[in-house]
């Protein structure tokens, strides 16, 4: 019994740490793209911006709910647990990707630009080595909250630690929460801890 | 002698206040062209319009003879060697690296690169071993500035853009780079423009001394003319020096 529950514990701990994994992966990639493109084209901004807010408005709960009918990327499992958890990490991500490369010194860029390059070494040698350290915060804050809001995916089927907390729920049972929750929290700080820590190691802006 | 630089009419406007407005002027080759003038004079704009950093609203900029809207961007700047006062060095770069990276852009390969870095921060007095691997953050002013000029003279353009170099320096400073600057004048034989809003520091490095005020240039001539001139417009510049010309 017991070692059955420990099992269990890491089993849905694998498939939650999994649905974050590939769900943060998915929005660092779009959310830094979007990003890098918004400070070319600033009339997108407030277009990007605004989107990525009302997606963060909206519940949790609702948006899982409201994406199971969309054809294509809904219905029960664990892609539509995943769309819903890269709407949620985009805005972080994308956030911090503009104020990095926004917050660059005008000096920097003006005479990056001077020296003859293009907007491509400008990019990756200037904006992106010395914005990395504010993009990966985004990255990390992103991580952390999907780690949370995850535990909801389990209400459409997606699995994961929230099984357990929807069981434990289902059927007053606190240990049956807990069992979901210890592990999701504990997640949350190892990953704080470990990105954190890489953070801390990227290049500071001196 | 011909003109590497040449200004036609230029005339700038943003947000409604025209910046320049008429500016006409020639630079030779061989030449120091130091602008003065009081802030907002359209010094800073003028000289971004040499490397295309700004364009004219109406008028033209000729650098060797051709506009900088018909040059190659990327070409035309990497002639220029630019230099600002807050320097702009890559803080995430050593010394040696901010140095070389025009040579490097232009694909030079690593040992020429690193010998020309050698040869530049002995050039603007940066002891190549003591710094080459230092980051602009451990530099004081004057040594950051130092590696400014290195980074701006690396693939040997045959025109300086310097505006405002030395404004933030202490005067002690200030001074050893402005002789620095005359030293390498001397052996570099390169065209120049220099805007300062110090008339001592003009007077110093220009072979010829021009004042900026509200977008035109109102007064040309070299320093000493320019040091003698009764002109009204130009009097009140020299007063601020009166007592050092009767030292």
């Amino acid at each position: 019994m017991r070692s059955a529950l420990a099992g269990e514990i890491a089993s849905l701990s694998l498939e939650h740490l999994r649905l974050v994994g590939v769900a943060v992966v998915i929005a660092a990639a779009a959310g830094i793209s979007a990003g890098v493109l918004m400070t070319r084209r600033a009339g997108l901004r407030p277009w990007a911006l605004g989107f990525a807010n009302v997606v963060q408005t909206v519940p949790s709960l609702a948006l899982f709910g409201f994406l199971i009918p969309v054809p294509l990327i809904g219905g029960i499992g664990q892609r539509t647990a995943t769309v819903a958890l890269v709407l949620y990490a985009l805005l972080p991500i994308l956030r911090n990707t503009l104020a990095g490369i926004l917050g660059v010194d005008p000096a920097v860029r003006e005479s990056a630009l001077a020296m003859g390059m293009t907007d491509r070494q400008l990019l990756w040698q200037v904006e992106l080595p010395l914005a990395a350290r504010t993009i990966f915060a985004g990255v990390r804050v992103a991580t952390v909250t999907t780690i949370g809001t995850a535990t909801i995916a389990a209400a459409i089927g997606a699995g994961g630690l929230g099984v357990f907390i929807f069981r434990g729920v289902a059927s007053v049972d606190t240990a049956q929460i807990l069992a979901g929750a210890v592990p999701a929290a504990a997640m949350a700080l190892a990953a704080d801890g470990v990105l954190g820590w890489i953070e801390r190691k990227l290049s500071p802006a001196a | 002698m011909s003109a590497i630089v040449a200004f036609r009419d230029v005339w700038y406007r943003v947000s409604n206040r025209d910046v320049l407005r008429g500016l006409d002027f020639e630079v030779a080759a061989g030449e120091t062209l130091a602008l003065v003038g009081p802030s907002g004079s359209g010094k800073t704009t003028a000289v971004k319009m040499v490397n295309g950093l700004v364009f004219p609203t109406r008028g033209e900029v000729l650098v060797e003879g051709r506009s900088t809207t018909a040059w190659d961007l990327i070409r035309l700047r990497r002639r220029v060697g630019y230099v600002i006062q807050e320097v702009g060095l890559f803080p995430h770069w050593t010394v040696a690296r901010n140095a070389g990276l025009v040579p490097r852009l232009e694909g030079a390969s690593p040992a020429v690169v690193e010998e020309r870095v050698r040869q530049l921060l002995a050039e603007v007095g940066l002891d190549p071993t003591r710094f080459a691997g230092r980051y602009p953050r451990e530099l004081s002013g004057g040594e950051r500035q130092r590696a400014g000029v290195a980074r701006a003279l690396a693939a040997d353009p045959p025109l300086l853009v310097f505006d405002e170099p030395f404004g933030a320096l202490d005067p002690v400073t200030r001074l050893e780079l402005q002789r620095q600057f005359l030293a390498l004048r001397g052996t570099l034989h390169k065209t120049a423009i220099f805007v300062t809003h110090d008339v001592r520091e003009a007077l110093l490095v220009g072979t010829r001394v021009g004042l900026l005020e509200e977008g035109r240039l109102v007064f040309v001539a070299p320093p000493e003319e320019f040091a003698a001139s009764p002109d009204p417009r130009v009097r009140p510049f020299l007063a601020c020096l009166d007592w050092k010309l009767e030292a």
